[in-house]
């Protein structure tokens, strides 16, 4: 499941209950099924007035809004750090968009669990020569290091090793293994 | 003795034909057409070696004569006669009628017999080269050794009639390491190799779960330096190969790699990242003085000594892709020498200083290329896709090449000049990064 457009599609989902309820129509807001934290089941049981004839105010409802964005993102925060392998472009080192918001994540939980500490290893696909590519690894995990420690985590959290065209992920040698295998997994210990 | 401009320029020109034509037939068809270059060189100069007679009055291993013949096939320069065509079997000199061998368009004959030497276990390989042309022998050699050592007699004498005939030192008696993995994604058996220039006789050196890269043969051709991760990080290491005695040469934070020699065996540069990012280093040997050559927030790995000791070579992506440079090892005096293509990595230099193998990239396929340091001009040698870790024969002549098969890593050789290629012999798990040893 793609994590990053995660916090937008909840936003959007919780302005989609807000406005649904202000039409007053008589049926549920038709929620996205996929997103994580409002499934239909849980939102029908605890949002209670959904086709009622009352309907709760607005205020109660920007409350409640502000109460399932809370719970909504503190799960977020724990699925975002399920995220722990980052690709990368060919011959790039660049933190993808996409790395961002997980990798925030993982540099506020580090900042707040000052014991824990993380391995970056660093990987590129099989083109190339060797030895660039053992550079070419450290240089992509040291650019996710750079990214925990602005965010919060301390340099005595995070180690980087490279293994360069070692271990690939996918074995294959097509564009989309390449792009499996261009990567740094971040790994707790 | 031999006129080899000609046969190969001729040579050459065939095999730019060749491939022309492969280029302009089917992507489909294009494995076999490379097959086809890898066979053979037109040009090649016809030579027949005779089955030697055994005189031992017990059996051998093998017939040295079939050892000889393959290493002058392999290297391009010649076209061994298959034993089918032989009229007779001459042993010496006095029993060789030419007119038969020069009927059969061969130029030049080799002849020999194997007998028991003095003392037990010892053999004698005696052989003679003639001119079929001139009737005249050009070289004859006794050489003795033990019966485990056939081979190694038959390489040297391999060597002998290359020198001879060439002008050029034969490179049939040297080594190749290389590293071997086997087993698993989750379970890898990375070994350490070292065998014959053909790939017959491997040994392995060194086993380890972790990944080891980059071997290093030190000039003297008795140590090896080499990337091993068994410390959970890239390390350097040498290890003698006779005595097995490994040392921790290179253990920073960060990574410790691609070690190379100096000429005169005393350094080892080396590509370390303690610093901050990868940057090139020499190690003096002796004093341990450690000495930071490169200076740049690029990468900077895969140095290469020159042959006389004062500059090296290495990939760099400064300029925003991987190029290859050069600089004094007083650290001065940088420059770029590649700016053909997106991609040009990990040079290695001639032995005589004048050129540079590289591995360069052009419309997304790796290949092995040599460019002449005065013209700058770039020569692509080899022809599959996925072509790497050039490493160069101490006479020149050939450069050993990682390259895949469906997906499989074997070893390659192309003919610098003849630009034959051949495959090593295939054998389990993925075959990389050769380094061809020094002369021994």
């Amino acid at each position: 499941m793609n994590m990053i457009g995660l916090r937008s599609i909840l936003l959007a989902s919780v302005a989609g209950v807000f406005l649904s309820a202000c039409a007053g129509q008589d049926q549920r807001p038709d929620l996205d099924s996929d997103t994580v934290g409002l499934e239909d089941d849980t939102n029908g049981s605890e949002s209670t007035g959904f086709g009622s004839s009352g309907g709760l105010s607005e205020q109660q409802l920007e409350e409640q809004a502000r109460q399932q964005e809370q719970d909504a993102l503190t799960a977020e925060q724990d699925a975002l750090r399920d995220v722990r392998v980052f690709y990368f472009e060919f011959d790039k080192a660049l933190v993808e968009p996409a790395a961002q918001v997980p990798l925030r994540a993982h540099a506020t939980y580090l900042s707040n669990n000052p014991n824990t500490s993380v391995v970056l290893n660093g990987y590129t696909d099989e083109r190339g020569t060797k030895e660039y590519n053992l550079a070419l690894g450290e240089r992509r995990a040291k650019a996710i290091e750079r990214f925990l420690l602005v965010n919060g985590a301390a340099d005595t959290q995070v180690e980087t090793v490279s293994f360069g065209e070692e271990f690939p992920a996918n074995y294959g040698s097509s564009d989309d293994a390449y792009s499996k295998n261009r990567r740094v997994v971040l790994e707790y210990r | 003795m031999l006129n080899k401009t000609m046969p190969i320029a001729a040579a050459r020109f065939t095999v730019v034909a060749t491939l022309l034509l492969s280029l302009l037939l089917s992507a489909a068809a294009r494995a076999d057409l490379v097959i086809e270059i890898t066979q053979g060189v037109k040009g090649a100069v016809p030579i027949a070696i005779v089955p030697f007679a055994n005189e031992t009055a017990g059996s051998l291993p093998q017939d040295p004569s079939e050892i000889i013949t393959e290493d002058l096939r392999r290297s391009g320069d010649f076209e061994p006669l298959g034993k089918q065509n032989f009229l007779s079997l001459p042993s010496k000199g006095e029993d060789i009628f030419f007119r038969d061998w020069s009927l059969l368009g061969q130029r030049y004959l080799v002849v020999g017999a194997i007998s028991k030497g003095d003392g037990p276990d010892m053999l004698k390989l005696r052989y003679e080269l003639h001119d079929v042309t001139s009737r005249k022998r050009i070289l004859g050699r006794v050489v003795t050794g033990k019966e485990g050592a056939l081979r190694d007699m038959a390489h040297s004498a391999a060597d002998a009639i290359y020198e001879a005939l060439t002008g050029t030192k034969g490179v049939f008696s040297t080594k190749i390491a290389y590293v071997v993995l086997e087993g698993t994604n989750k379970k890898p058996v990375y070994s350490l190799e070292i065998a014959d220039a053909d790939g017959q006789r491997s040994k392995v050196i060194y086993k380890s779960p972790s990944p080891v890269l980059s071997p290093a043969w030190s000039p003297d051709g008795k140590k090896l330096a080499y990337v091993s991760y068994e410390t959970g990080r890239p390390a350097i290491f040498i290890q003698d190969i006779n005595s097995g005695v490994r040392t921790k040469t290179a253990s920073y934070k960060g990574i410790n790699s691609a070690p190379a020699w100096s000429p005169d065996g005393r350094k080892l540069a080396m590509t370390l990242s303690k610093d901050g990012n990868p940057e090139i280093y020499t190690l003096d040997l002796g004093s341990g003085d450690l000495k930071r050559i490169t200076n740049n927030w690029g990468i900077d790995t895969e140095a290469n000594w020159s042959p006389d000791g004062k500059s090296l070579v290495f990939t760099s992506d400064r300029g925003g892709s991987p190029q290859i440079y050069k600089t004094d090892i007083s650290g001065g005096g940088e420059t770029r020498l590649t700016f053909d293509g997106r991609y040009n990595a990990r040079p290695r230099y001639s032995m005589d200083g004048e050129s540079l193998f590289f591995v360069h990239q052009r419309e997304g396929v790796f290949n092995v290329a040599r460019m002449d340091l005065e013209t700058r001009e770039l020569d692509v040698l080899s022809g599959t896709r996925m072509d790497e870790s050039p490493s160069v024969a101490p006479n020149g002549n050939m450069v050993i090449y990682a390259t895949k098969d469906n997906g499989r890593g074997m070893l390659a050789v192309v003919g610098v000049t003849t630009g034959a290629r051949y495959v090593l012999p295939s054998r389990e798990g993925d075959v990389r990064e050769p380094a061809w040893s020094p002369f021994l």
